[in-house]
């Protein structure tokens, strides 16, 4: 008799310690912004399901690379799962940084076949064009632009507008168009305020005005190398037409942005479109769901749309990120839980009720998913146009240089935009020489 | 003895130990007492110093570990002295540092003299006239990107105010011709107080009795100043300026928050290349030997200046 209690204290004692065992603390690293609030909403389930407990670390986006990949160069420990920016693939792949998930997509039934092909390519894959997987992809974003429609709506502006260029006050076809309605609006009196044309990205010390750049660029013919040979840079980096669109860039900053916009970026803009500065903002599409709920821009005042074409092909800057398993966590295999958990359709489905932007087709084919918000058709449309920025190993050389030296022409209006783009050239040369790719 | 402190902890020492101290040597106890100190100089600052100068002369990547490290010579030392980007953030280095010396030494230097004069409040005076300098780096660069701002920054409402130049057709921080003198301004506004701290201290040093002997040799005011005055301030003047140079120098955190370095690379100063060149591109060899370039740069200019302040202290 006295063994039966004892037998069931033992098992109840030896089961309280596997529950106790199985119950990690995990980590998420990700950047300080409106998505990283919804991801812990959408996480609490997870914490429900599984009896894990979720912590974040949210660093603001001009120090997220620079906190998180010292992080990652160190060997730290701080983050179990990182929602690693784009063109992290391939340091993280190369240096060892995140986990291969190959095996663990087979085992657990997730193919990426299942996700926006673009998103795959952009936040999972390295080497790119691979079926080498290093994370989930985990925020669909891209770079678009917002206006103010209810400006746009006016029916002097649309008079004066079409009587000046003789077409309508909408939503621009071509970066010209966009160009014009920028000078347009610029210093423009508008309910007894002067407003100007474009907040567009133009900050130096991280990614900004690359991020800005590339969305002209790409439009007029900049290509990162030779189709053959990626890293044959000359007459494809520095081509005439990338060129061209380097100079629309500084044109488009020089006539049509507000006094003081020189070193601009997310937040920047964002400020300066809710504030009623500018009629057009250049941003990434996580802030259209920020737009929509603001009592002085939103409920219908402004508009969306894609990053228009240029005379040589129609992009835009891919943004968003994968979730990764960084490989110093010591809690790998519920890091990996997680990732099985966010992969599900119907968390996909509530992740992009609260504001992320999924990147399972099964959410962005969805029939009603276009009309879900204001903004879906445009972040379909923009997101079946991006293209990205290197992703190699030395991508943050290749970043810190390409800053330095648009930013040099465009804002700092240093030489030519042909010398600008020769010094690039001559810059990614010696980076990728130094790393023994050429 | 006994009676003495002294006395008492020998008492109390136990015996072996006593006789093991009593058996060492004055030099031995003096090698005890400065090994600690020694041996921490020797693990944080002359092992990384060895350590930087043996990086300078490799490809080494800390973000690649794992990668091969091959020697390249001298090659990152010829990169750095034939870049044209790395003499244009040793020439804004330059311009800021000549600047806010002359205006904060200029500036110093007629606060101290005026605040000396004991007036009514000059307490109160010198109170308000150094809270800038107990402020936080960052948080001076932060509101004086507002001041800056051309269309709310009362910077440019002030200039407006006093010029006619109206405030929002020029941008402190975003025009390559301003922007150099926008961050002399931010220094200059922040440190003046403290090298009009330093010649207080040096004003009130000098014995009022000398001024009256001027005085009895009926010297005027203005030659009391340029021969009493001037030399006998001038050390503490060049001890505030040797402690501004290096401090400026370095300078990061103030320009980082108030330009990032930009328009361009006009505000790039060489500590914000270096980091960038360290911790951004990872481009540990190179850095290393950028890093060895500057200190030899810091450390020879200091060492001429250094043997100045002392002949003027001599005299």
């Amino acid at each position: 008799m006295k063994t039966m209690p004892l037998l069931a204290s033992s098992a109840l004692v030896a089961a309280l310690g596997a529950a106790e065992a199985r119950a990690a603390d995990l980590t998420l690293c990700w950047a300080a912004w409106d998505p990283a609030n919804a991801l812990i909403e959408l996480s609490k389930d997870f914490e429900a399901q599984s009896g894990h407990k979720m912590s974040f670390e949210f660093v603001p986006w001009p120090n997220f690379a620079d906190r998180m990949l010292n992080e990652l160069n160190s060997g730290g420990q701080l983050c179990d799962l990182m929602i690693g920016d784009s063109q992290w693939i391939g340091l993280g792949a190369e240096a060892g940084h995140y986990v291969k998930l190959n095996d663990f997509f087979d085992a657990n039934g997730i193919d990426m076949a299942d996700f926006i092909p673009a998103t795959v390519t952009g936040y999972a894959e390295w080497p790119k064009g691979t079926p080498n997987y290093w994370a989930l992809p985990a925020f669909g974003d891209v770079v678009g632009w917002t206006y103010r429609k209810d400006w746009f709506e006016k029916p002097e502006l649309q008079k004066e507008f079409s009587e000046k260029y003789g077409r309508d006050l909408a939503p621009p076809k071509t970066l010209e168009e966009l160009k014009d309605i920028a000078e347009f609006f610029q210093e423009r009196e508008i309910d007894g305020k002067t407003v100007y044309g474009a907040a567009i990205y133009t900050e130096r010390g991280s990614e900004g005005i690359t991020m800005g750049v590339t969305n002209a660029l790409y439009n007029y013919g900049f290509q990162y190398g030779s189709p053959e040979n990626p890293y044959e840079l000359d007459g494809y980096v520095n081509s005439p037409g990338a060129v061209e669109g380097l100079e629309f860039y500084k044109a488009l900053y020089d006539c049509c942005t507000p006094p003081g916009s020189s070193d601009w970026y997310m937040s920047e803009d964002i400020d300066a479109y809710k504030s009623g500065q500018v009629a057009l903002q250049m941003n990434f599409a996580f802030i259209w769901p920020g737009v929509e709920a603001d009592p002085n821009v939103g409920g219908g005042k402004s508009g969306y749309f894609a990053n228009p074409a240029g005379p040589a092909g129609h992009f835009a800057q891919l943004g968003g990120q994968g979730i990764s398993v960084v490989s110093y966590s010591d809690q790998q295999e519920a890091a990996l839980e997680y990732i099985r958990w966010f992969a599900q359709p119907e968390v996909q489905k509530k992740w992009w009720s609260l504001g992320g932007y999924s990147a399972l087709k099964a959410v962005v084919e969805d029939p009603g998913f276009a009309t879900s918000q204001p903004y879906a058709q445009t972040f379909l449309d923009s997101m079946a146009i991006v293209k990205d920025f290197w992703a190699e190993p030395s991508y943050a050389s290749l970043l810190l240089s390409m800053q330095d030296r648009v930013h040099k022409y465009v804002v700092a209006g240093q030489g030519t935009a042909q010398e600008a783009l020769d010094g690039l050239v001559e810059d990614w040369t010696e980076v990728f020489e130094d790393d023994g790719k050429i | 003895m006994t009676d003495t402190a002294m006395g008492r902890v020998a008492e109390a020492t136990p015996p072996g130990v006593a006789r093991r101290i009593r058996g060492l040597s004055d030099r031995a106890i003096a090698w005890i007492f400065v090994a600690p100190t020694i041996f921490l100089l020797l693990a944080v600052n002359i092992f990384p110093l060895i350590w930087t100068i043996r990086l300078s002369f490799t490809n080494f990547r800390a973000n690649r570990p794992n990668a091969e490290v091959e020697s390249v010579g001298l090659r990152n030392y010829q990169r750095i002295l034939t870049d044209a980007d790395v003499w244009a953030t040793m020439q804004a280095t330059a311009h800021f540092l000549f600047w806010t010396l002359f205006f904060q030494v200029l500036l110093g230097f007629a606060l101290a003299w005026l605040i000396n004069r004991k007036f009514r409040h000059s307490d109160l005076w010198t109170t308000i006239i150094v809270l800038p300098m107990m402020l936080s780096p960052a948080v001076v660069g932060n509101f004086w990107t507002f001041l800056y701002q051309p269309q709310i920054g009362l910077f440019n409402y002030a200039v407006e105010f006093l010029t006619g130049v109206p405030a929002t057709s020029f941008s402190m921080i975003g025009e390559v011709s301003l922007a150099p003198w926008a961050i002399v301004i931010v220094d200059t506004w922040m440190w003046t107080p403290f090298v009009m701290l330093i010649c207080l201290a040096g004003l009130r040093s000098i014995p009022e009795s000398i001024y009256e002997a001027a005085e009895c040799d009926r010297a005027s005011p203005w030659r009391q100043f340029w021969t009493i005055t001037v030399p006998m301030v001038l050390p503490f003047l060049m001890l505030a300026v040797l402690f501004r140079g290096i401090e400026n120098f370095k300078m990061f955190d103030l320009v980082v928050q108030l330009t990032g370095g930009g328009p361009g690379n006009t505000t790039t100063l060489t500590s914000i290349d270096l980091k960038r060149e360290a911790f951004e591109k990872w481009r540990t060899g190179y850095s290393s030997a950028y890093a060895i370039v500057l200190f030899v740069t810091v450390f020879g200019l200091a060492s001429i200046y250094v043997k100045a302040l002392n002949k003027v202290k001599e005299r």
